[in-house]
């Protein structure tokens, strides 16, 4: 994470003024400056905050999605509701167009031990996770990017899914995480979070 | 069932396995390897595992490629709309009717002119006044938000009927609540949770009954008892009664001006074929009597692949029409208006919102069924067309609407936009 300050959670911050220390992939000031509050929470495209997405290499057709889904409270997720509460459909398509600028998250911690690989893979397989997200995992256009997502927040995510705690913009997650058992979230958040 | 046409093969299913470039055996045992052998169970737990979307879905790269994807959340600017690709027939004329109207779905209006418009993806419920501002435009009022899918809209007696996912509502005296801030009464909410094929077109019949489909909750499964059927109801919720089965997934229907039969499309399941089963059109003739053949028959000519076994499409009721591969043929409506020349009256007009199971799309415009003499249907012709450009959409229509004027409406979900067909003028 370079030079990034780290970033303390809270909706003040969110909305604060940060200082973004490392070279951004921002082609200009106005997004640079737009970018600001994303980066420090999430930061330069990978996260360190626990609980918090990194955001990199998402493309904008998804973000724009999540931020309508915060501004209308489809999905609960504090302080992005408030964050979002007053965005006019233009900024909603400004912060995704610049968020789509930063760069993949790098892969933190050790890779899945065999076993691991092994049982998660077959859950991909089974789930058919890669007709959606793609074969790599690096989503597509309404699709996310879920490799080298932060593993905590995979199991969140896909626990709010099954409980239909998160309604999904598009209810397929919440028709496939119906079949996930406890045990096969935590191997897949561990597996593809590695990836 | 005289009125009904039945449709010819337009291939044999090994003709069709083949066109998967595999070879009609090595294909069928792929298929079978990956789908557990026992067809009956209808446990809720091996119901939902089904639930997917894409079960079904044959190992396969070209296959890999293939999966629905919900429109943009936001609305396209009314000058962004693609309006200049839209073609309709000589002597009609198409033009933007409202915009603004995110992820618009099934439309009903009001004797005044009030356009109301439910939603499947925002949780909105519109209403589009029927006056034009100087500037041209129509008021857009949002008159429910935070709904749980209301894709399902009926206006009645001054009142507006919305369905959401799981519990259909009314909103009386609707005309002088469009602030929003109106308490709707709950009508019925005897329904399944299940979000595949949970979202709701419904309508009023000239019995003055709810009707009311209920979905497959997945893609190729055997139904509970409560799935893949039509019921209708009285007005109150009271005396619901199923009057179609075999139905997997209807998103639109209509009566028949004249005979009063409910007319209906059904999609058809995914990952068979890139060439079959087509969506079908299908008539209630003796309601609460007729199967409709899912999750056996597909398309009245062939049986599934897994739990076609031990049956015939003889048993089932054949659709009137087929609508196409994969076209996700959804709002469906009888031309009963005067505008348009006499060779449309009584037609039916079809949105169908276009195909993600197939490589190359297909769909994407609205069809009319053409009424043959005897009733049947004689051809299926496009009507509006241009939303499919280089195998890629650039709007998809859902509903269509015969305005109080004679012209028709259509909805588009993926630009949030109201189109308005005219003829002459």
């Amino acid at each position: 994470m370079g030079g990034i300050q780290r970033a303390i959670r809270g909706p003040a911050t969110a909305l604060g003024t940060l200082v973004a220390g490392a070279a951004l992939a921002a082609p200009d000031a106005a997004m640079q400056e737009r970018l600001a509050p994303c980066i420090g929470c999430h930061g330069n495209g990978t996260s360190e905050t626990e609980g918090v997405p990194s955001l990199g290499g998402q493309l904008p057709d998804y973000v724009v999605t999540q931020l309508f889904q915060f501004r209308e409270k489809q999905r609960e997720a504090p302080p992005m509701n408030d964050v979002a509460a007053g965005f006019s459909d233009d900024d909603l398509r400004a912060y995704a167009d610049a968020v789509a600028t930063l760069p993949p998250p790098s892969r933190s911690g050790t890779p899945a031990d065999p076993a691991l690989a092994d049982r998660a893979q077959a859950l991909v397989a089974k789930h058919q996770c890669t007709s959606c997200h793609g074969s790599d995992l690096a989503g597509r256009d309404a699709i996310p990017r879920i490799r080298a997502q932060r593993e905590e927040y995979l199991a969140k995510a896909l626990a709010g899914y099954k409980s239909n705690a998160r309604p999904g913009y598009d209810p397929a997650m919440n028709e496939v995480a119906q079949g996930l058992s406890e045990a096969d979230i935590k191997d897949l958040a561990a597996y593809v979070s590695r990836l | 069932m005289t009125s009904i046409r039945k449709p010819t093969a337009t291939r044999s299913l090994a003709a069709a396995l083949a066109c998967l470039g595999l070879g009609a055996a090595g294909s069928y045992a792929a298929h079978a390897q990956e789908t557990p052998a026992s067809a009956a169970p209808p446990a809720s737990v091996k119901a939902v595992e089904r639930g997917d979307a894409l079960y079904g879905r044959p190992e396969g790269g070209a296959a890999a490629k293939l999966a629905p994807v919900a429109g943009p959340p936001l609305a396209t600017p009314v000058a962004k709309l693609p309006l200049d690709k839209l073609k309709v027939p000589e002597g009609f004329h198409v033009e933007v009717y409202a915009s603004g109207l995110a992820n618009a779905r099934e439309m009903t209006q009001a004797p005044d002119g009030t356009l109301f418009v439910g939603t499947r993806t925002v949780g909105k419920v519109y209403a589009v006044l029927p006056q034009a501002g100087q500037d041209g435009k129509r008021e857009v009022k949002t008159i429910a938000t935070g709904l749980h899918r209301p894709n399902g809209v009926a206006f009645h007696d001054g009142a507006l009927y919305v369905a959401e996912l799981s519990k259909i509502w009314r909103y009386d005296d609707i005309a002088n609540h469009l602030d929003g801030a109106a308490k709707p009464v709950l009508v019925y909410d005897d329904l399944p949770k299940d979000e595949a094929h949970g979202w709701k077109f419904i309508a009023i019949g000239p019995d003055n009954k709810l009707y009311v489909p209920i979905g497959a909750p997945g893609n190729i499964l055997v139904p509970p008892d409560t799935h893949a059927q039509i019921r209708r109801m009285d007005l109150d919720g009271k005396n619901a009664e199923v009057i179609a089965r075999g139905v997997r997934n209807t998103v639109g229907f209509d009566w028949n001006p004249k005979t009063k039969q409910l007319w209906f499309t059904d999609n058809g399941r995914d990952w068979v074929s890139e060439d079959i089963p087509n969506d079908e059109l299908n008539v209630i003739t003796e309601p609460g009597k007729q199967h409709f053949g899912y999750p056996f028959c597909h398309q009245g000519t062939f049986t599934d692949p897994e739990y076609g076994w031990g049956h015939s499409c003889s048993e089932f009721t054949a659709p009137a029409a087929l609508l196409g591969a994969h076209t996700a043929s959804l709002g469906l409506r009888f031309y009963t208006g005067t505008q348009f020349p006499d060779a449309y009256r009584d037609a039916i007009f079809v949105a169908r919102h276009g195909s993600w199971n197939r490589t190359t799309k297909l769909g994407g415009d609205v069809v009319m069924a053409k009424p043959g003499s005897d009733g049947r249907v004689a051809a299926v012709e496009p009507f509006l067309t241009g939303f499919l450009q280089d195998n890629k959409y650039v709007g998809r229509p859902v509903d269509v609407l015969v305005a109080k004027d004679g012209s028709l409406l259509v909805s588009d979900d993926y630009n949030g936009a109201i189109y308005r067909v005219s003829y002459g003028k």
